[in-house]
């Protein structure tokens, strides 16, 4: 035995030793433990990202229940996007998402700004504040659900009690079709902190000195935030844009918490993930639904590629101070 | 002369004056916002100790009188299985996954820092294009995929993923890596280090708080997983935390004291998580803009 691991030893060493190894430079060494060194994630590329998709492409265009498989054609598309509104939900949950997204994005951002911007101003207590802001941001979807749901409730809620103490008769909210989205929106400005820190982070790296040189000018509060803060904070709202396009349009678990899985009520809230697992892993559709999926993911995209095709008109990037570029 | 003096004390005076007020307003501004956050939590704390004839008396009492403490004990004792078997799953599930992300990130994004490899440029950017891709499109053929695999109520389909790395924590820590001087790999080159030994002796130990902060998201991430394990795992007993509590507002609508119970239980761990590594927390976000 000792002698099999002797030979086996040897092996390995004539192996190292060899010329495969010998030949090679160091710099090719170095790439190929780079390759190696990156393999798990082109792996995991190849596996759980191109394959599920092209797998999903192909299922669109099947009737597939995980035991039988047919194939239709365009069928499972032509019936999603029929403009017959009985046959398909596709278009009420599209407007659900667009509505809450439309809505929940512009608020968040205004109100994370705004907060970023008085916590920019030399505040005492910075970090205190900061903290307090950003704790609802941490706090699980599933807890934060509950809670909300508990605050809206129609009679005992504690945001109807806030709303009575202004003399307002406060909606049913998730039990009425023309609020429940509302609902949601309003429950999605509690994380606006999220925002906030990261608006924090691009506010403080302004260098002070393009402040003070405006100021010497004789600029005031306004043309100074006007035309060196926006210019220079607009990256980072670039980016939080395009991240809470993506994010807050696969709005999933409180929806689902909330109207126990059904998008209610009469489909007021029927978000476009939620209506894709009940398609998947309720009815169990997969191919109706892997062409859902594909849609949902085209609308996403084409948004994303606009954002990038605008940013040019209004995202300002310090590399054209002096309309040099290297 | 004096005059001028005075004059001038008083301009300064007047100055300081109304930063002051500025700086006041400023406060209450930010101290009232931050009292309309907390005051949902005040309020899930409150109906938690609540008895029951309390929580539908309107206007609210913000004090529960009594404090009812026995509320904790018949919320986690009102599931058919045992509430250590939730926590105990969503441990594992969470831990798991830290594993897993830790590892597999802290490699890669290694070889991005620090290697040169022909496509490294490509590579990365198709790292970073696979953010924006929402995870809903994929989501269909991997339940095939590992059904077929028998992974049906096991973790596996929830943990295994995590093993091949993410875009996001691969640029978190690539960002991190790159702040590293380059002239410790030279000077470590010169002592004989090889490219794995760069990176185990040196670049790892350095790295600590970064890859501090993606253990702490990988956990709370993995703890605040909802779609997932809603899909995987149909039995009881292998039902994290957070689909658990789900199943409780199904079952019991309106139990308010308990849904709060169980719902303030559920955000500790990546509350205290936030609590005790809050700087490197607000930097991780800062890093990649994600939020917690």
């Amino acid at each position: 035995m000792s002698a099999q691991a002797q030979s086996g030893q040897t092996a390995l060493t004539r192996i190292l030793s060899s010329n495969f190894w010998s030949r090679r430079t160091l710099r090719q060494r170095e790439e190929l433990i780079a390759y190696l060194l990156v393999s798990p994630w082109v792996i995991g590329f190849l596996v759980f990202i191109v394959g599920p998709m092209l797998t999903s492409l192909g299922l669109s265009f099947t009737e597939t229940d995980l035991f039988t498989l047919e194939f239709v054609g365009i069928e499972n598309y032509t019936k999603l996007l029929s403009f017959d509104t009985t046959r398909t939900l596709f278009w009420t949950t599209l407007y659900n998402t667009a509505y809450y997204v439309f809505l929940s994005i512009p608020l968040t951002i205004s109100v994370g700004f705004f907060i970023a911007v008085l916590l920019n101003q030399n505040i005492s207590g910075q970090p205190t504040y900061r903290i307090v802001y950003y704790l609802p941001a941490v706090i699980p979807g599933i807890a934060t659900s509950l809670l909300w749901l508990w605050l809206f409730q129609p009679e005992f809620g504690l945001i109807n009690w806030a709303l009575s103490l202004v003399g307002i008769e406060g909606p049913r909210w998730l039990f009425d079709r023309s609020t429940a989205k509302m609902a949601l929106v309003l429950m999605s400005v509690w994380g606006a902190g999220s925002n906030m820190l990261i608006f924090l982070a691009g506010l403080q790296g302004i260098p002070t000195e393009l402040y003070e040189a405006a100021t010497i000018d004789g600029a005031g509060i306004w043309r100074r935030f006007r035309n060196i803060t926006i210019p220079m904070i607009s990256p980072t709202l670039f980016f939080v844009v395009v991240t809470q396009i993506i994010w807050s349009s696969q709005v999933f678990t409180n929806v689902y918490v909330m109207t126990e899985g059904k998008g209610g009520p009469a489909n007021a809230t029927l978000m476009m993930v939620l209506y894709l697992y009940q398609v998947a892993f309720r009815q169990y559709r997969m191919g109706y639904a892997s062409a859902y999926a594909w849609i949902f993911f085209l609308i996403l995209l084409t948004f994303t590629l606009l954002l990038f095709r605008s940013s040019k008109a209004w995202v300002y990037y310090e590399t054209e101070i002096g309309g040099q570029r290297s | 002369m004096s005059g001028a003096a005075i004059g001038i004390g008083t301009a300064r005076a007047s100055v300081k004056r109304s930063q002051r007020a500025q700086s006041i307003l400023i406060h209450t501004v930010l101290i009232a916002g931050g009292i309309i956050v907390m005051i949902p939590l005040a309020w899930m704390l409150s109906t938690s100790l609540k008895p029951p004839h309390q929580i539908t008396k309107f206007p609210p009492i913000w004090i529960p009188e009594p404090f009812v403490w026995s509320n904790y004990y018949r919320a986690v004792t009102i599931f058919p299985v045992s509430f250590v078997v939730f926590v105990r799953n969503s441990m594992y599930m969470s831990l798991m996954i830290t594993l897993g992300t830790v590892l597999s990130n802290a490699i890669v994004a290694f070889a991005f820092a620090r290697l040169t490899f022909r496509g490294s440029r490509v590579l990365f950017i198709i790292v970073l294009s696979t953010m924006m891709l929402p995870q809903q499109v994929t989501m269909i053929p991997l339940f095939i995929l590992f059904s077929k695999f028998g992974w049906i109520n096991t973790y596996n389909p929830l943990i295994v993923p995590h093993f091949f790395a993410n875009a996001y924590f691969v640029f978190l820590l690539r960002q991190f890596y790159t702040t590293i001087p380059r002239e410790l790999d030279d000077a470590a080159r010169i002592d004989g280090c090889g490219v794995i030994g760069l990176f185990i002796r040196i670049l790892l130990p350095l790295s600590k708080p970064a890859l501090g902060i993606t253990a702490i998201f990988a956990f709370s991430w993995a703890w605040n997983e909802f779609l997932g394990p809603l899909i995987y795992l149909s039995r009881m007993e292998t039902f994290p935390l957070a689909i658990a509590l789900s199943f409780l507002r199904a079952a019991h609508g309106v139990l308010w004291s308990e849904l709060m119970v169980v719902s303030f239980i559920a955000m500790l761990p990546p509350v205290l998580l936030f609590f005790v590594a809050q700087k490197h927390y607000i930097q991780g976000i800062v890093i990649t803009g994600v939020k917690g």
